[in-house]
């Protein structure tokens, strides 16, 4: 076991972390942690754009940009965020631009934007061009600039290690409120040597991402397990909104696979298995392009009633046929690749089949402004931050706007940064590390490698499965309080079985089947989570959606969700920050 | 065509069948049969549909026959790098191979890329080949200031580097190179590809320092045109016009 100690400490090297390590790093002395190497983090793997009101193409500005993506939010956006964001954005893109991201210019030479759902002009008049984009590469681009810039800059990084602990100098539910809690350090897993370190700092981010594998269907990489709200929540941190996760509706049926919102936009249709247009009875003015919300539960329903397509009936098609060839080629190069490569589908001449995917997270740790942590509805944990996906600050409130994420993470990521190395600087010494904590861990692993070999053990991969399973029966585009109880039995009793585990690796080196059982605990937490968050929030609003209560309850419900751990897990509220926009119908 | 289920053949209606998967393996700790670093094949049977790729026939292997069974992934879909591997005598990423593109008759042989130090099983050390990428100073350099707004740059100058902005840096270009496997100080082929996109980015000031370490012993002159790389790249980066159009530079003084 090794003793490290840090101003900084960054957990997770994705858009947000880096973002972050690049502010800190000029400031204070810091170490950038993460399970991957950089360049392999989910970031890399967005397409359409990140939004900003440079106005290069069409007239825009950051009021409008607010406007939509609070409404796109469903008003359960704290206004005062959504405000920085807006205002942010165009410096935002412009710093990556000026790091060296290649951005798709206008003839003019300017960075080009392109429409994207529910950004508009002037509080819904009109579609707006408002996404800044890289062809439909625009994640890869912004990961791999700030990696570049890292290098640059020599930020400190530790490949491959994960974080498996946060440790804090008092417990954060036990102390009254108004009084200091601060952040001690974290505890990290060596993957190729099986080590534990413990990194002791003054400053801790978390930039962990998303925890799309809580579902079976997803947009989300087989790594995206939610590590750091877990981490954070059995640390006795709150996590805020967790029931608001945003269902896509085109992934690749079966897969997940994301399919851009731009395949609609050029003219796609989607089918049932009669080959009708279905979404012309429940939308019937802008039918496949409604919002992502309504068009997911429309498939859904379709699947539902019997007019899903294939031999299991399971999903919908979504029909380019009629478009040419070429215009595919020139628009969709992504799609028509992802759909010959992993359905054999070719696209000019089958329709595509396609389904609701899990994509984003809306909750997350709950952070203010700076990024800085928070243990209730007031009060900060000293020297702790969050930012990106793992984050609720809150900026997409029920529903989060397409191209708002990327936008997120780097304005977000950049404040964090700037906020953990300034407190660090400030500080004498980091808080007293329990130097416990990093046997309590060891012992956890230990354990987990001397069920090798268990007879009569449970698998897993079974618990996992199972778990995907029923959060995507149950806890999908509908839920209604039976599935909901279902869900939360079920995910009982996963848990319970999850205590007799074994693995199949007890070696020390490169163990990543020890990791993926660690893994599995957190998804089993954050779904617990979830499932609460979701039976408790008795409204329909954005990405949640309660058939046994179909509409917004702005006088119930126009709050935050929080959830606290511990042996039984508890419920709060927390008031939504309105500074301008009332809440009003959400109607495109 | 008819967009009814009936026109549809996606997956599921494609029958299960069975897949022998050759695997490569190496335990640094030894296992109960093998050595410590003892190298040896393995043979797993997988019942897999035609939709499946190489990355889910692993995963059977790794959930529900061998958890020990080590190799890196993670978006699962061809564009984080993680899963670069020698599949069938060919560098692929593992989530972007059909087990319907390969031969189901035979067993499929799946080996970790070649020339980086095995770590276990198909994880290699990425450490030389990251080392080589930082060595080409893969950042834009600019002389003065920060411009106050975005740096202009016609669509055509954008499109004269897009090729290689797209590389994931998964190896599989520079690990199927002959000359990278045998010598030890070639850069490989990955870190032109870097350089490549920032001298032909017209912002870029920094062009000649870069093209000043590619000159070096270590850099594009060691390329014998294999073009293994081109036809390795996952992201269908024509690798070996990237070099070459770097060596001309280096010939001519202009770019
Ligand atoms: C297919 C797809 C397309 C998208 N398209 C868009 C788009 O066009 N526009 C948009 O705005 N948004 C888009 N999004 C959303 C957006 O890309 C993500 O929300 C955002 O990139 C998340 O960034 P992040 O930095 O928070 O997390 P990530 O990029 O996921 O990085 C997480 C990091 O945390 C590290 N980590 C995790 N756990 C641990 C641990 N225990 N220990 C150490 N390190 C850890 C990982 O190694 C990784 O480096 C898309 C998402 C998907 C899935
Ligand atoms: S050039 Fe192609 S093969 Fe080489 S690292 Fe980049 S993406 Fe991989
Ligand atoms: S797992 Fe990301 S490229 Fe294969």
């Amino acid at each position: 076991m090794t003793l490290h100690e840090y101003d900084v400490v960054i957990v997770g090297a994705g858009g947000a972390g880096m973002r972050a390590a690049l502010e800190s790093s000029k400031r204070a002395r810091t170490a950038c942690l993460t399970k991957l190497y950089p360049t392999r983090s989910h970031t890399g793997a967005a397409q359409g754009g990140m939004a900003a009101a440079l106005s290069n193409v069409e007239d825009d500005n950051a009021e409008w940009h607010t406007f939509d993506t609070i409404k796109g939010g469903d008003y359960l956006v704290d206004q005062d965020a959504a405000e920085i964001l807006c205002k942010e954005a165009v410096q935002a893109v412009l710093d990556l631009e000026n790091m060296g991201l290649p951005f798709n210019r206008t003839e003019g030479g300017t960075i080009d934007q392109r429409r994207f759902g529910g950004h508009t002009r002037n509080h819904g008049e009109a579609a707006v061009r408002r996404a800044c984009y890289s062809a439909d590469r625009t994640g890869h681009m912004i990961l791999q600039t700030l990696y570049q810039q890292c290098i640059k800059q020599e930020v400190e990084f530790y490949n491959e290690y994960y974080v498996l602990d946060l440790i804090l100098d008092k417990d954060p539910q036990g102390t009254p409120e108004g009084e200091e809690v601060s952040v001690a350090g974290v505890i990290a897993y060596e993957l190729a040597t099986g080590e534990i370190h413990t990194f002791r700092a003054k400053s801790v981010i978390f930039a962990t991402g998303g925890a799309g594998k809580v579902f079976k269907t997803t947009s989300n990489a087989h790594t995206l397990t939610g590590d750091g709200m877990a981490i954070a929540f059995n640390a006795g941190l709150p996590l805020e909104d967790m029931e608001f996760f945003q269902f896509h509706p085109t992934g690749l049926a079966g897969l997940g696979i994301l399919l851009s919102e731009a395949a609609r936009g050029e003219g796609g249709i989607l089918r049932n298995s009669e080959g009708e247009r279905f979404m012309e009875r429940y939308a019937p003015t802008i039918k496949d392009l409604a919002p992502r919300d309504m068009v997911a539960r429309a498939m859904a329903n379709e699947v539902r009633e019997g007019r899903g397509c294939g031999p299991h009936k399971d999903y919908v098609l979504l029909d380019l046929t009629h478009l040419e060839p070429a215009h595919i080629d020139a628009k969709l190069p992504d799609i028509t690749e992802f759909a010959r490569t992993y359905l054999g589908v070719e696209p000019y001449t089958e329709p595509v089949p396609v389904y609701p995917t899990a994509h984003y997270a809306m909750g997350g740790i709950p952070t203010n402004v700076h990024g800085e942590v928070l243990r209730n509805n007031t009060d900060k944990v000293k020297g702790l931050y969050a930012a990106g996906e793992c984050a609720c600050v809150s900026v997409h409130g029920a529903n989060r706007l397409g191209t708002n994420s990327l936008l997120d993470i780097n304005v977000f990521g950049r404040r964090a940064g700037i906020a953990a190395a300034e407190h660090a600087l400030e500080t004498a010494e980091a808080a007293p590390l329990d130097e416990t904590a990093a046997e309590t861990l060891n012992s956890t692993v230990e354990r987990l490698r001397s069920t090798v070999g268990t007879s009569e053990a449970e698998s897993v991969a079974d618990i996992r499965r199972e778990l995907q399973a029923t959060m995507d029966r149950n806890v999908q585009v509908f839920r209604d309080a039976d599935s909901l109880q279902q869900a939360q039995k079920d995910v009982a009793a996963l848990r319970e079985r999850f205590t007799k585990i074994a693995i199949h690796d007890r070696g020390k080196r490169y163990n990543t089947d020890l990791l993926e059982a660690i893994e599995l605990g957190f998804l089993l937490d954050l779904s617990e989570v979830v499932v609460l968050g979701a039976l408790n929030r008795e409204e329909s609003r954005g990405g949640h959606y309660r058939e046994d209560f179909p509409t917004r309850d702005d006088e119930k419900f126009m709050q935050h969700t929080m959830v606290y751990g511990g042996d039984d897990l508890r419920l709060d509220y927390k008031p939504v920050v309105v500074t301008r926009y009332q809440p009003m119908e959400r109607k495109y | 065509m008819t967009a009814t289920a009936e026109a549809s053949t996606p997956a599921g209606e494609v029958p299960s069948f069975e897949v022998t998967l050759r695997i490569r393996r190496m335990n640094p700790e030894g296992t109960s049969e093998h050595g410590e670093g003892e190298e040896y094949w393995e043979e797993f049977k997988v019942q897999a549909h035609a939709t499946d790729r190489v990355l889910d026939a692993l995963h059977m292997v790794k959930w529900d026959q061998d958890g020990s069974l080590a190799f890196r992934r993670s978006c699962a879909h061809g564009v984080c790098g993680s899963d670069a591997m020698r599949i069938n005598a060919r560098n692929r990423l593992a989530c972007k191979t059909l087990l319907k593109d390969l031969n189901p008759a035979k067993p499929i042989i799946i080996e970790p890329i070649k020339g980086l130090p095995v770590e276990k099983d198909l994880i290699v050390d990425m450490e030389p080949f990251f080392a080589s990428y930082r060595e080409i100073m893969p950042f834009l350099m600019t002389d003065g200031p920060a411009p106050e707004r975005e740096r202009l740059q016609s669509p055509e100058e954008r499109q004269r580097f897009d090729d290689t902005t797209k590389c994931i840096m998964c190896a599989a270009c520079t690990t199927s190179c002959p000359v990278f496997w045998t010598d030890g100080q070639y850069f490989g082929p990955q870190a032109i590809v870097g350089a490549h996109r920032f001298i032909f980015d017209s912002r870029d000031e920094g062009q000649w320092e870069r093209l000043e370490i590619l000159n070096d012993k270590a850099g594009v002159w060691k390329c014998r045109t294999a073009f293994n790389c081109t036809e390795a790249c996952p992201r269908g980066i024509e690798v070996t016009k990237a070099i070459s159009e770097v060596k001309k530079v280096l010939n001519t003084g202009e770019i």
